[in-house]
């Protein structure tokens, strides 16, 4: 397998010296269709416990799956999006295991065929970096039911409620080097699913899920013997994982110890991985062909449908927004989230400049939104207001700093800019008689100063700010300047 | 002979059927004389020929993605040896 | 009508015709097999009766013919082998793992023969999830064949797995009954209780609501005491069924029309590699005269050869009890079935609910099963068999590009004694090895009784057809049938007053 080369900049100091983490990942996402893989019970999350069942998915005697096609389809769709390799013809394999909420002792799922090859990701840092994450592989397969284990001192109960589900495997190469980078593999996927509408991407429903494989090596070394973590269920928690995990290997290793490939459990609680028990056992799943089901076998005519009808992707997004004069940061932080995107985009259609709707977005929204804990889609400025605020600003009616302080009032009180900039006066003055009258106030009042600016012409900034304090913020700060220079007969700046 | 009776044990554990000791040499004598008796197909020149998936000459059936199946949970439960408010219970597993 | 004084001698051609022309109720039809069934116990043919169901069913059968509304099977009263799930009727694949297990649902089969009117009289008895060929497995007892070797009164079996089927045909419990065949569950023992067995192609009969045993292979047929019977249930019992990935969408032709077109100039093929070592002389002979009766009729003979036949079984003892391992996976004692007791962590009750639930030979094919698909051996075993059933697949796919049918024994032998054969599985296992090669290819074929052995206990000849071509192989079957005359009966030693 081809790993990439070591990232200086990610590698971890220990005591015996630096240490490079390498992760892989596997992410589980719900395919969004309305009945199961191979059932036609509903999807829905949150159901009375086993009323989503049929017979096939409690594997009553005599029950066979039947495959839907919108979950083929959805896969293939995926597929593209990651750029890869749709195959043509795949494998439904029978994955033997005993486990109560794994009602046939088998499950459904795609072992040496998969519906999808290789592929890739491009994932854009902080620091303005970006970093290909290589995609092995796409499968389809049945998700198990629910074990509630809290419900009773000694007994566990099941509901069957998920069994059957559509799930799309996707596992990434070992190519990520840190938590953050791990993270942002995991955004990155989860905003392309989300753009493609294969998956609702919603982690806390667990409709999104991911194991994580951390191993450390000695940057350039051979890779290390990982380990993979389940139930890593928020963005944050992939953080916390991959760190406490490598933070754990290292020290083992450092003392002179050895890492046993194992399963292990994240718990959020106290922010740590633990082995799993019920994976202690060697597993042998005996995989065979499903001989209740036939290959999986489709034309590349179809296929070729499927790619002309998908929408625009993160990437293309972004491309067409750097085009539009923003930041590559910038563009990659507002394709990030699919709503974030459109929010611009219907600022940019509402005659917005684009380089100012972003900024606004990424400088003032998106801060107070954070603040008030809401997100794009629930907060309060529509991007039309939104939209109107930032022209104010570029047609000089209003300037940057009442821009904040109607941003706060149709923060709080909603309405359409403009009357609410005629309304309270805001508009900012550019007739220079009344600035020429608050200029020459200003300069009687304040001989001293005015010597002073003679002096170091620096200084004049104090002129311009006492004018635009006796007319509230409203004069036209160009305008202003250019009168105090001929007032005080200062050289004109370059 | 292909198995011996860590083999058998282990088969078993797979398989989740309980073998008293007593059974193990039994199943390692049944298991060796049935796995013996295949083996005769090593004779055969399989070299180039796939393995069949099916007999069937045709193609994967798809459904529609419409909700059509489910909605009673009371006859899901019917035959559950042990069930309470429609879940099935087993002993308590550790995760 | 003359049967009409015992309705149970009827044919299901003649019944039909008797209730159409009002000479017996269904009623009455439905109550003489009632009470054979009750009188029949000693031969153990049923799991479970149902004489209310048949008896209810009856009259409204009698009721749609008054009204001119008859449907094909009107009042006809079948016995259902019970690896059939039936709504609200226990089913038990023979098995202790399912208890008491009532399916809320009907299987595509069984319930495509309600639709056309049929009544069940009972579930039969089998070998355990269909597992063996003398129906000596079952957690319900051995059932007992009704024929006796001259002079002779020992018990010997029926055949399997479908033992209880054939037995209930056979002894006239029941005009018709319901087998499954995943290595000859149908034609073996048809062929040793002396009735018409047939097994269609793979994907003519759905399999949804049948208790799986090994899915690539598994495929449900009519049982019958003629060629015609079984026509006329096999239209019924097929059907495409969307609910089963692998039930095939082809159109179900009027099977008992096409009987009457005989054999002339017909190809009939004539594998060498069934004439083998051991089996007695008396299976060599019948085939012969199977031959003769064919070209008789104006069928061209030809010798062929099916070169890999002879791996078959062992192919077959792989597959199976690899697809056996996983299918039986679901018998775990959490959503029905049998539960050991008094077990207090998950591993143990799997094992011991496994281990208390399962017969012998069901543990042992779990286990062979499991093996051959275990890490490392896969591809020795599991790989490698699948590979030989594709040449076993192509060498019929060869030869049936110069013939219509192929003609073979059924069983290398006639029924034996209880207990004779299953110290050494091996041995029961060779009872398949005329029958088993089909399956592997998916094909059809037929086993119609043909003449008796030294000792006077029946046996079979088998026609092999193509895939789909259900109606000449019953035509073949038909001509077979005609030449051997096959009256003899057995003696109805069983019936309790
Ligand atoms: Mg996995
Ligand atoms: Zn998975």
């Amino acid at each position: 397998m081809s790993v990439a080369p070591a990232r200086n900049t990610k590698l971890i100091e220990g005591a015996t010296g630096a240490w490079e983490i390498v992760i892989g990942m596997e992410v589980h996402a719900q395919v969004s269709s309305k009945s199961k893989l191979f059932s036609g019970a509903a999807t829905e999350f949150g159901a009375e416990p086993n009323s989503q069942v049929s017979l096939v998915d409690a594997a009553m005697p005599g029950m066979l799956p039947v495959i839907n096609r919108y979950c083929v389809e959805q896969a293939v769709k995926t597929g593209l999006g990651l750029k890869a390799k749709v195959n043509l013809h795949s494998v439904f394999d029978r994955k033997n295991y005993f486990y109560p909420d794994l009602p046939a002792g088998y499950q459904i799922s795609q072992y040496k065929q998969p519906v999808v090859g290789e592929g890739e990701i491009h994932i854009d840092l902080a620091s303005g970096e970006s970093v290909r994450v290589g995609i092995e592989r796409l499968h389809l397969e049945q998700d198990a039911g629910k074990s509630l284990h809290d419900q009773h001192p000694d007994l566990t109960y099941i509901d069957l409620n998920r069994a059957g589900v559509a799930l799309m495997e996707i596992v990434s190469r070992p190519d990520m080097r840190s938590s953050e980078e791990a993270a942002a593999f995991l955004r990155k996927m989860r905003a392309i699913l989300r753009y493609l509408g294969t998956c609702d991407g919603n982690m806390e429903a667990g409709s999104m899920r991911a194991d994580v494989n951390v191993s450390v090596r000695r940057p350039g070394a051979a890779l290390g013997t990982r380990c993979e973590i389940k139930n890593v269920n928020s963005m944050r928690f992939i953080v916390q994982a991959v760190e406490f995990e490598a933070r754990r290997q290292i020290d083992i290793l450092e003392a002179g110890g050895s890492i046993r490939q194992e399963t292990r459990l994240f718990d959020s609680k106290n922010g740590e991985t633990r082995p799993m028990r019920s994976k202690e056992e060697a597993h042998d799943y005996r995989y065979f062909p499903d001989p209740d089901l036939l290959p999986l076998t489709f034309e590349q005519t179809w296929v070729d449908e499927l790619a002309k009808a998908l929408p625009e992707l993160p990437d293309e997004k972004k491309l067409r927004f750097m085009q539009a004069g923003l930041s590559a940061y910038d563009a990659a932080v507002l394709v990030g989230e699919k709503e974030a995107a459109d929010y611009f985009e219907e600022m940019v259609r509402e005659g917005a400049e684009a380089k100012a709707a972003a900024n606004w977005l990424n400088n003032e929204y998106f801060g107070r939104l954070n603040k008030a804990g809401l997100t794009i889609s629930s907060g309060p400025i529509s991007a039309k207001a939104a939209s109107l605020t930032v022209s104010l600003v570029a047609s000089n009616v209003i300037s940057g700093k009442i821009a904040k302080e109607l941003t706060d009032i149709i923060w709080r009180e909603g309405g359409d800019p403009r009357e609410i900039v005629e309304r309270l006066g805001l508009r900012q003055v550019s007739d220079t008689a009344a600035i020429e009258s608050a200029v020459d106030a200003v300069i009687a009042a304040n001989p001293d100063k005015v010597e002073e600016v003679k002096a170091k012409p620096k200084a004049a900034a104090w002129f311009v700010g006492q004018v635009m304090k006796a007319t509230q913020g409203k004069a036209n700060p160009q305008v202003v300047n250019a009168i105090l220079r001929r007032r005080l007969n200062l050289p004109d700046e370059g | 002979m292909p198995v011996d009776r860590e083999t058998v044990r282990r088969i078993a554990r797979l398989a989740r059927l309980a073998v008293d000791e007593g059974q193990v040499a039994a199943m390692e004598t049944e298991l060796n004389a049935l796995l013996t008796w295949v083996q005769q197909l090593e004779e055969v020149n399989v070299e180039g020929v796939p393995p069949m998936t099916s007999v069937v000459e045709q193609r994967l059936k798809m459904r529609e993605d419409m909700v059509t199946d489910g909605g009673y949970a009371g006859d899901i439960i019917k035959n559950a040896p042990l069930a309470e408010n429609h879940f099935f219970v087993v002993p308590k597993v550790v995760e | 009508m003359a049967r009409a004084s015992d309705p149970t001698r009827f044919t299901i051609a003649e019944a039909r015709d008797a209730l159409a022309t009002k000479d017996i109720s269904a009623r009455e039809l439905a109550q003489a097999h009632v009470d054979a069934v009750a009188r029949a116990r000693s031969l153990n043919a049923f799991i479970t009766e149902t004489p209310d169901h048949a008896l209810s069913r009856a009259a409204q059968s009698d009721a749609r013919i008054a009204a001119g509304e008859a449907r094909p099977l009107e009042g006809i009263p079948l016995a259902i082998k019970d690896l059939f799930c039936t709504q609200g009727v226990r089913t038990t694949a023979a098995s202790r793992i399912l208890d008491n297990f009532i399916p809320t649902y009907e299987s595509t089969v069984s319930q495509n023969l309600w639709d056309a009117g049929a009544l069940m009289v009972g579930k039969t008895n089998l070998d355990e999830f269909a597992m063996g060929s003398s129906n000596e497995t079952s957690y319900f007892g051995p059932v007992t064949n009704p024929w006796r070797a001259r002079g002779r009164n020992d018990d010997l079996v029926p055949g399997g797995s479908s033992g209880g089927s054939a037995t209930a045909v056979a002894a006239h419990l029941a005009l018709g009954a319901t087998g499954t065949d995943t290595g000859g569950s149908i034609r073996q023992p048809a062929a040793v209780t002396g009735i018409v067995g047939l097994k269609p192609t793979y994907g003519r009969c759905s399999r949804w609501g049948i208790v799986a045993f090994a899915s690539s292979l598994d495929q449900a047929g009519p049982m019958t005491r003629t060629v015609r019977d079984a026509a006329i249930m096999l239209k019924t019992m097929a059907s495409h069924d969307p609910r089963d990935s692998t039930s095939v969408d082809v159109p179900v032709p009027d099977y008992e029309a096409s009987l009457g077109r005989g054999v002339a100039g017909l190809k009939v093929g004539i594998p060498k590699e069934y004439r083998i070592d051991g089996a007695p002389p008396e299976i060599d002979e019948l085939w012969k005269r199977g031959v003769e009766w064919l070209r008789a009729q104006g069928a061209e003979i030809i010798d062929v050869s099916l070169p890999h036949t002879k791996y078959a079984l062992p192919a077959y003892y792989i597959v199976a009890p690899a697809e056996a391992s996983s299918n039986l996976a679901r018998y775990d004692g959490v959503r029905y079935g049998h539960r050991a007791s008094g077990v207090s962590d998950l591993t143990g009750l799997y094992e011991r609910t496994r281990a208390e639930g399962f017969g012998r030979e069901v543990r042992r094919r779990i286990m062979i099963g499991t093996y051959v698909l275990s890490a490392g051996y896969y591809d020795a075993y599991y790989l490698r068999a699948q590979r030989v059933r594709t040449l076993i697949a192509r060498d019929f796919a060869d030869v049936f590009q110069r013939c219509d049918v192929l003609l073979t024994p059924a069983t290398p032998c006639p029924a034996f004694a209880v207990g004779a054969k299953t110290a050494d599985p091996v041995s029961m296992y060779l009872n398949d090895v005329f029958t088993v090669t089909v399956n592997l290819a998916g094909l059809p074929a037929i086993s119609v009784p043909a003449g008796l052995s030294h000792d006077g206990l029946p046996l079979g000849l088998q026609i092999i057809g193509k895939a789909f071509d259900e109606a000449t192989v019953l035509r073949a079957g038909r001509a077979i049938e005609t030449a051997a005359d096959f009256r003899a009966a057995p003696q109805d030693w069983w019936r309790s007053a």
